[in-house]
């Protein structure tokens, strides 16, 4: 963990508190269906973070007067388990982790065709089991990997990123002490095949330029943590088999819609 | 401007599939004149319909559909059944029995309880009311006895085979009757515990390889080595 | 919909129960055979302590916290231990967002009370300034994974967390403040409970239920087994009943398997039970 006194620098000589460059998004590995209960799953390690998705359904909602005659009910829950954070956090979901779990329905929601399951009913649950900064954006990049294992018809993934000024300078990914420590955080998240920004949030202070720069720069990150997903997924689901060959094609498949 | 992908290619959500000329089949949407993946699976195509066989996914009963399903409410005159998919399906008395049900000289649970399993067929589904299911034909009702099995049921045509030859060939090789639930569940029953057991375990061998080729060979070669392990523990006896 | 989860059906209960009273399970194990344990320890690095153990499918994994506190008004010189369960929708389909369930609380309550009876943690050593200043040991629990025995892998899990915690060691000056020094100690660890479930099924005794089977059996004791084969804590749950005779037998097969399990996955963890306590 790093650590460090306020009087100290962010960045010195171009290198941040845990060896970063200012472009540099931490190391990112995603798991793939690591729970067995659930319908879809998926892990992640976003530096220090380390934090679990889960999806249910679709499935009937509960209560039944949540359930839409249109389209099936989207809910997200994310949570910060209590030891998850430098000082214990007690378990009962606090005012941020609400407005964390809207957020990021609303980041998720439009890449979901939810119109397929009217009146179903489909659970997001993220579990933030250890935090370092960023935590949302690492949640909904686990979240949009689980909705794909859980086969929910989706329009795109969904790829999240923060951007920041620490030190007067733009900088990639904020961790814990940057985000503390800096003058603002820019989380975003998007959906990568149309560009579509579905999550955009800015703390902190920041000039007309310095948003842009930031924004430009949380986007760029975004489509390398989407080159991240699709790694993740091809690895998942592609064995080190050959694929089916010519003469099986067909066997078992449907043959028409 | 037109494309088509390659078939068999692993696509995930978002992945372009056609442009031009094309529909948009199961697990594809389009956009315009471009048709994109909605699942994680394999592309294919026959003639200009473009579409993705999942790997992932969840059951969407059709009508005709044989399924599994478990009874857990009851209703005056009904009982709802799980049949592993978003919807949970309605059984009506009138959909298991040949006869009227006469409420007040028999108890419904004398003909279906919470907790019994049955083979049914779905009447109808449109997505608006729930899944309507019939046991009046033959061959449907209570399943009393036998094992479940679960299996993603996007990997259900591969478990029947190109007409019917995967699952013709466990049947003849291990001589259990498997019943196939289009919606995942299937029911095994054989002559003894050791079949049935062989028959789980390639079960689970076509849910795992399900996307791999020559997976009937693999079935084949593994049944052949299974059989002999058998036959030798029996010959010892 | 969440209930028809619960809900096992009948050809599978009778499957499970026939296979039980012919002294096998379905998936092949004996009837004293656990499913297959796996541990990972300190794999947080922002909780003092952290264990994540499988029984089988299910996973749980527990965090310590170690936070300086008030001590009770009746225990001034003692420090303070919590166990908080959290059962994480993530889990099961039946497990929702909110506050704990019933569920939960007895979880949580009957691990809590293995770890504190058998004075696992030495509390004593917890205290600062008596009256004033103590160290408050949090253990939470998260179920990642439901599939059946949750009281004995969490239970497991707390006490490989509590032995992987580490805390900073400081001194105290007359006028009762703290200085922490850079250096980091375990905690004082002097006993090793293991929480061992014992399941009837008509005459038999099972343990490790696995989620199906739960369905199936009539009454269970959970029984906590200290380092020196003492009982620390016994939780009868569900509504069936045992006779004294069943009593004993269960209190045989759970010190036998606490006994093994110690062996197994405790001993010489972070050097603990090697002679160091």
């Amino acid at each position: 963990m790093p650590k460090k006194a306020k009087s100290e620098k962010l960045i010195r000589r171009g290198v941040r508190t845990d060896g970063r460059k200012i472009h540099d998004l931490r190391n990112i590995k995603i798991e793939v269906g690591p729970l067995e209960r659930a319908d879809g799953s998926a892990y992640i390690e976003w530096g220090n973070n380390k934090i679990l998705a889960a999806v249910y359904g679709p499935r009937e909602v509960h209560p039944r007067h949540l359930a839409r005659p249109d389209r099936a009910f989207f809910r997200c829950r994310y949570h910060m388990a209590p030891f998850s954070t430098t000082e214990r956090k007690r378990p009962a979901p606090s005012r941020r982790e609400r407005e964390l779990s809207k957020v990021t329905r609303v980041a998720l929601e439009p890449s979901i065709l939810t119109k397929l399951y009217p009146r179903a009913g489909i659970d997001v649950f993220i579990e933030i089991l250890q935090s370092d900064g960023g935590t949302r954006c690492a949640g909904i990049t686990a979240a949009s990997i689980a909705l794909v294992d859980a086969g929910i018809p989706m329009k795109d993934l969904v790829a999240a990123c923060a951007a920041g000024k620490i030190d007067g300078k733009i900088v990639l990914d904020l961790n814990e002490v940057e985000d503390q420590e800096g003058d603002a955080d820019v989380p975003v998240a998007i959906m990568p095949r149309t560009g579509g920004i579905s999550l955009l949030q800015m703390d902190g202070i920041l000039s007309q330029t310095e948003f842009k720069e930031a924004l430009e720069l949380a986007l760029e990150g975004c489509k390398q943590v989407y080159e991240l997903q699709k790694e993740a997924l091809t690895k998942a689901y592609v064995q080190e088999e050959a694929p089916v060959k010519d003469e099986e094609k067909s066997e078992g498949e449907e043959q028409n819609e | 401007m037109s494309y088509l992908i390659e078939k068999r290619t692993f696509v995930i959500p978002g992945d372009l599939l056609a442009e031009g000329d094309y529909h948009a089949g199961s697990n594809a949407f389009k956009e315009g004149s471009t048709v994109y993946a909605s699942m994680v699976g394999l592309s294919n195509s026959v003639g200009r319909n473009v579409y993705v066989v999942a790997l992932k996914g969840c059951y969407v009963p059709r009508g005709g559909d044989v399924v599994i399903g478990k009874v857990v409410e009851m209703r005056l005159g009904s009982w709802n059944v799980d049949i592993n998919s978003p919807y949970n399906a309605i059984l009506f008395t009138s959909e298991a029995l040949d006869r009227p049900f006469n409420s007040r000289r028999e108890e419904m649970t004398s003909i279906l309880d919470i907790g019994d399993l049955i083979l049914a067929k779905v009447i109808s589904f449109d997505r608006t009311r729930g899944p309507a299911l019939t046991i009046r034909e033959s061959g449907l009702g209570k399943i009393v006895h036998g094992s479940i099995i679960r299996m993603t049921p996007s990997k259900i045509p591969r478990l029947i085979g190109r007409k019917g030859s995967m699952i013709n060939l466990l049947t003849r090789e291990t001589g259990c009757h498997i019943t196939v639930g289009q919606n995942g569940l299937i029911l095994i029953s054989g002559k003894n515990p050791e079949l049935e057991a062989l028959t789980i375990k390639i079960l689970n061998i076509i849910e795992e390889k399900a996307h791999t080729s020559g997976l009937t060979n693999r079935i084949t070669d593994f049944i052949k080595k299974e059989k002999s392990v058998l036959n030798a523990e029996k010959s010892k006896e | 919909m969440s209930d028809s989860y619960k809900i096992v059906a009948k050809i599978t209960k009778k499957q499970i129960a026939d296979n039980l009273l012919k002294n096998t399970r379905i998936d092949g194990r004996g009837l004293l055979d656990y499913r297959e344990i796996t541990t990972e320890i300190g794999l947080l690095e922002k909780a003092s302590g952290s264990a994540l153990v499988s029984i089988g499918k299910t996973k749980v994994l527990a965090g310590v916290k170690v936070e300086m506190g008030e001590p009770y008004p009746d225990k001034p010189d003692a420090g303070v231990l919590t166990v908080n369960v959290e059962l994480t929708p993530l889990a099961s389909p039946s497990f929702e967002p909110g506050p704990p369930s019933e569920d939960a609380i007895e979880l949580a309550r009957v691990v809590d009370r293995g770890i504190r009876e058998s004075k696992a943690v030495d509390l004593n050593k917890l205290c600062i300034v008596p009256g004033k200043k103590v160290f408050v040991v949090f253990v939470d629990l998260n179920v990642l994974n439901h599939s059946g025995n949750l009281f004995d892998t969490s239970a497991l899990a707390s006490i490989l967390a509590l032995m992987n915690a580490k805390t900073r060691e400081y001194t105290v000056s007359k006028g009762g403040q703290l200085k922490y020094k850079k250096s980091t100690t375990h905690l004082p660890i002097q006993n090793f409970p293991v929480e061992v479930t014992v399941a009837k099924i008509g005459e038999k005794m099972v343990v490790d239920v696995s989620l199906e089977e739960e369905a199936v059996i009539d009454a269970q004791l959970t029984i906590a087994v200290g380092k020196d084969n003492e009982i620390c804590a016994i939780q009868k749950s569900l509504i069936g009943t045992f006779s004294q005779d069943e009593v004993h037998q269960a209190l045989q097969i759970a010190t036998d398997k606490a006994k093994e399990i110690r062996e197994k996955v405790l001993r010489g963890v972070e050097g603990w039970l090697e002679g160091k306590e």
